[in-house]
Order: structure tokens, then C-alpha cells, then sequence
């Protein structure tokens, strides 16, 4: 009897502790937002989201969030293709080995290599070897250094999750291995892969370290969408565009800003930053749940 | 016919819908009237057949030859390997990286377990549904048009044409033809799943459907459905059923295959015959031992 009551005792302290840390964790989360929205409130309006800097007053953010927009879409461009063929192989190709013990290994490596050190391997590589000086492309391509191993991982794992019985039912009915992957595995396998997508992303919004010395740090000034020529570095829609993006700016205008306005500025665009992830957070799960009702027609 | 004891279903109670029980007669039939011989132009065939996972022998030099339009169980205790046996038939056993089989895996007369026959080809038109009911998790109309987009089939009139004629065949119409492009195929309970996944089958028109104790999941009245299911196709496909009920290998089926396991622990073909002559005057005494009940 004693030990029934010890037993039951530990298992509503169990209960109580984990309560308390998904509590603490999710005031963690409010206090976050709620602090910046707080101390932003004033501050955001359409002109200081869409405004352009200035130097003498708080001004607005339009091209550097507009950057934090395109480096997104631009990495992920690059690591979501790449990244979901990596989970793939890994998943349904490479088998278990040595081989594939190596190229884990490798991907563990590179995702948890500093920040700052992978920009400036960016620099030396796709700024200064390449001749592009700071541009989009060049913040991207470091970005997707460390955020295809990531990608990649999520992928292999959200694939491995997809039960075995799904993939013998397709491939019993007389389809091919890759049939099977696109129309059965991959579909399956969306919420995952869309995990991986929130996780990548969030560390594109984040990242200040990688992209000081490949996207650069210069305040732009004012950005003519008009331009379309997807060749001239002035253009924003150019990825050879130097591209400071909301991250980078808040970090600029933190440690070199003079001036009063700087906490306010800080501040609002930090608040810009939060609402963003947690807009795409949100944008991502929507997007992934109505493309897996199309593939799969339920 | 002076061993006559019967397994269970041999006896006078009513099945479960409550309908007098015709079986007995049926079973005497078929054994009588239907049984196919093997001998004449089999269907699938197997010729020493040996099946190796990495360096332990788990099938012993197998000949069997399975007639067309018929129903074929295959009965035996755990671990005889029946399933290996049956997923032989169409290469599944491919996907088992330590697999081997070896000897001649016979379709109409090709051996289709050679090097150069695609598996995917072999499956095509060999069938197989599988233990646990395995839907897609997509509307019950994908799940059945899935094999044929496969294979090349497009064009909406075409594909509803082949969804609606396997949903007949496969007596699950009736039960899902309101919401069929818009319901999961999760949605269903067990025993559709499973006449889902035959449906599903059926949609790739095989000449063989293996079926790998597609039942166990099931409860009684599922069950008797899908028995009936499979009296419907037995004139039209070639079904071979794995089943460690052998109650069910005597309703449903023509011929039984009896298989068991060696001292070396891998499976081999006991005998084979009309389904009532195994039941009733089997040849060996293994076979009686275990149909009667005696075995280990």
C-alpha cells in the first residue's frame, strides 16, 4: 500500500514539474512578445514598416524588412529543394552503414559550426572569391551552409516516420520506388517536412553573425521596385543586391546608432521581427496542411 | 471419407448473419465438382524453391503448382514460412535487403523470380494485400485509382469508370458510393479498409491476388464479408490466401497447401490437394495431426 501511495505520489510531482516547464517555456514565449509589442506600439505604423531609414530620426525599416523577405525566400529556394532530396537519399537510398554514419556525422558538424565562423567562410568564398561583393545570393548561399544539414535531417527523419506498410501498399500495386516517394511517402511525410521548413526559417529571420560579412551591413537608403533587371545590384529584386536585412540592422543600430531614437527603433523592429517568424510560423503549418488535402484528395 | 472429423465450420451452426450452414455442402462441391487440377496450365508455380535471410535457410525446396481461378490457402503454424512463400509470387521479398530466393518462381509459365524481370512488372499483374489493412491516406477514390495513374491511366471518365467497377467487384459500392471522392480512406472501419484495399487492388486488373491473412485483423462479421468477397472473384482472379485459420481455409478455398517446419527450422511444403481431401484423408500424418487439432 505504501508503495502504491509513494508511486502515486511521485507521478503527480512528475506530472506537476513538467506542467511547470511547458508553463515557464510559454510564459517565456508571451513575455518575449509582449515586452517588444509593448514598447513598440507607438512606433509601428505603415510608414515605419514600409518607410525608408533615416539618419536623424527613427524613419522606417521598408528595405531592410524587405530583405529579411527575400533572403528568406531565397534560401529557402535553394535549401527546401535540396534539403528534402538530401532526407531522401538518406531515407530511402543510402541505406545503413558506414557511409551514411559519416555523412550524419558531417551534417551534426557543419549545423552546429558558430555562426561567425560560417560567415566568414562566406566572405572568403562568395564574396571574395567570387567577385559579387555583398549581395543577397552571397547571405543566402551562407545561410543554406549550415540550413541544408538541418534541412536535410528533418527531411530524413519526417520521411523515416512515414510507416513502412504505406510504402509496401504502393510499391505492391506495382509502382516504382519513386512513384512511391512522390505520391506516397512525400505527401505523407508534408507536416514534417514543413517542420523543417519553420525550423530553417527561423534561423534565416534570426541570423545577424553569417550574413555581417556576406549580405552586408550598410543601411540602404531607398529602394526603387520599379527596377526590374534582375542583374543590376541596385535592384532590389536583384540577388546581387547588398542586403542587410531586419536582423542585421537591429544589431547595426544597437551597437553603432547614436542618437535617442535608437531604443525606440530597436525596439519596434525587433517587435517587426517576432510577429514575422510567428506570422510565418502560423502562414507555414496553413500551407502545408492545404497542400497534403490536394495531394492526397481527403 | 472414413476420417471425416471435420474442423468447427463443418458443423450444423448457423453463421453469423444466422443463415443455415451451406458450407459443408459447398466444401464437398468443390472438391468434387471444382477442384481444379494443377496439372493442366498452372497459374503460379514453384519449382525447389529456397528462401535465405542472410546465411539461415527459411523456405526448403518448394514445388507447388496453383491452378487458375481458384483459391489456394495456404495453411501451417507460425513461422513456416507461408508468407515468404506467398510474397515470392510477387518479389516483395526484393524489399528485404538480406533476402535471397532461389530456384524458378513461375507466372503462366515464365519465371518471373529472374534476375531480369522487373519486379515492378511482376506486381503489376500479381497482387497482393497485406495483413493489416494499409489505405492511403487519401479519399477512398484516390486510394482505388492510385494503381492505375500508376501504371498510365489518365483521364477522368476512364478513371472513375476503373474506381466505380473495383468499388462493385470488391462489394464495398454499395457502402461508400455517397461519399467516395471526399472521404478518407482512414475514415472506414477494419473490415472496409481491407474490401478498400482489395478494391484498390482490383482497380491494377491482376490475374493473381495474394492475400497475406487478410483477415487476422478483422472481426467475425468483417470477416464473412470478406470470405464472401473472395467466393465472388474465385471464378475471375487467382487467389492464394495465407491463413492460420483453418476454418477459414476450409470455407473459401479449393485447394490447401499445408506447410510446416523442419528441424533445421525452415519451412517446407507438407502436401497440397483439393481443400475437403486435406481436411478429411490427408496423406501424411503431419498434415492430420495438425488439421485434427494434435499438432505440438
Amino acid at each position: 500500500m505504501t508503495t502504491m501511495r509513494r508511486a502515486l505520489l511521485a507521478d503527480r510531482i512528475a506530472t506537476a514539474i513538467l506542467w511547470g516547464i511547458a508553463i515557464f517555456v510559454v510564459a517565456i514565449l508571451f513575455a518575449i512578445i509582449g515586452h517588444f509589442l509593448l514598447a513598440a506600439v507607438g512606433t509601428l505604423s505603415p510608414s515605419f514598416l514600409f518607410g525608408d531609414p533615416s539618419e536623424t530620426s527613427v524613419g522606417g525599416i521598408g528595405p531592410v524588412l524587405w530583405n529579411s523577405v527575400y533572403m528568406l525566400v531565397l534560401t529557402l529556394l535553394i535549401t527546401v529543394p535540396l534539403g528534402t532530396l538530401g532526407g531522401i537519399y538518406m531515407a530511402e537510398y543510402a541505406g545503413e552503414g558506414r557511409v551514411t554514419n559519416v555523412i550524419r556525422f558531417c551534417q551534426e558538424l557543419i549545423s552546429s559550426v558558430p555562426s561567425i565562423v560560417v560567415g566568414l567562410f562566406g566572405l572568403a568564398l562568395f564574396v571574395n572569391a567570387t567577385h559579387w561583393s555583398y549581395t543577397a545570393l552571397g547571405g543566402a548561399l551562407a545561410l543554406t551552409v549550415f540550413n541544408l544539414p538541418l534541412m536535410s535531417r528533418l527531411a530524413e527523419q519526417a520521411i523515416r516516420a512515414v510507416p513502412a506498410d504505406e510504402r509496401s501498399g504502393s510499391l505492391a500495386l506495382g509502382s516504382t520506388k519513386w512513384q512511391t516517394i512522390v505520391h506516397v511517402v512525400l505527401p505523407i511525410a508534408i507536416p514534417g517536412l514543413v517542420t523543417g521548413v519553420i525550423l530553417t526559417a527561423g534561423r534565416i529571420f534570426g541570423e545577424a553573425a553569417a550574413l555581417l560579412f556576406t549580405a552586408g551591413v550598410s543601411t540602404p537608403t531607398h529602394y526603387d521596385f520599379a527596377n526590374l533587371n534582375l542583374t543590376d545590384p541596385r535592384s532590389p529584386w536583384s540577388p546581387f543586391h547588398t542586403a542587410t536585412t531586419l536582423s542585421v540592422y537591429i544589431w547595426k543600430i544597437n551597437s553603432e546608432g547614436l542618437g535617442d531614437f535608437v531604443r525606440q527603433l530597436a525596439d519596434a523592429s525587433a517587435a517587426v521581427l517576432v510577429l514575422l517568424v510567428l506570422a510565418f510560423n502560423l502562414g507555414a503549418r496553413g500551407l502545408g496542411r492545404l497542400l497534403q488535402r490536394r495531394v492526397t484528395g481527403a | 471419407m472414413t476420417t471425416f472429423t471435420p474442423a468447427p465450420p463443418a458443423t450444423t451452426d448457423p453463421d453469423l448473419l444466422g443463415r443455415p450452414d451451406i458450407r459443408p455442402a459447398v466444401a464437398v462441391m468443390r472438391a468434387v465438382g471444382q477442384a481444379a487440377d494443377p496439372a493442366v496450365n498452372p497459374k503460379l508455380g514453384m519449382r525447389t524453391v529456397n528462401v535465405y535471410y542472410g546465411m539461415k535457410r527459411a523456405v526448403r525446396d518448394v514445388d507447388l503448382a496453383i491452378p487458375p481461378n481458384a483459391v489456394t490457402a495456404f495453411i501451417g503454424p507460425s513461422g513456416c514460412g507461408k508468407s515468404t512463400i506467398l510474397r515470392c509470387f510477387n518479389r516483395m521479398n526484393d524489399l528485404i535487403p538480406s533476402a535471397r530466393v532461389e530456384g524458378e518462381v513461375l507466372f503462366n509459365g515464365e519465371d518471373i523470380g529472374a534476375r531480369d524481370v522487373q519486379p515492378v512488372a511482376v506486381r503489376q499483374r500479381i497482387g497482393l494485400v497485406f495483413q493489416k489493412p494499409n489505405p492511403f491516406p487519401m479519399s477512398i477514390y484516390e486510394n482505388v485509382a492510385y494503381g492505375p495513374r500508376r501504371h498510365g491511366l489518365k483521364g477522368r471518365v476512364a478513371l472513375d469508370e476503373v474506381v466505380e467497377k473495383s468499388l462493385k467487384r470488391a462489394a464495398i459500392w454499395d457502402e461508400v458510393k455517397d461519399d467516395f471522392r471526399k472521404k478518407s480512406g482512414l475514415a472506414l472501419s477494419g473490415g472496409q479498409q481491407q474490401r478498400l484495399c482489395i478494391a484498390r487492388t482490383l482497380a491494377t486488373d491482376p490475374e493473381v491476388i495474394l492475400m497475406d491473412e487478410p483477415c487476422s485483423a478483422l472481426d467475425p462479421i468483417a470477416t464473412l464479408k470478406i470470405e464472401g468477397l473472395i467466393n465472388e472473384l474465385r471464378s475471375s482472379v487467382t487467389i492464394v490466401i495465407v491463413t492460420h485459420n483453418m476454418q477459414q481455409a476450409s470455407r473459401v478455398s479449393d485447394r490447401t497447401a499445408f506447410f510446416t517446419m523442419g528441424e533445421d527450422r525452415a519451412g517446407y511444403l507438407v502436401e497440397v490437394g483439393p481443400t475437403l481431401q486435406i481436411f478429411t484423408n490427408p496423406r501424411e500424418q503431419l498434415t492430420e495431426d495438425y488439421v485434427s487439432g494434435r499438432f505440438g
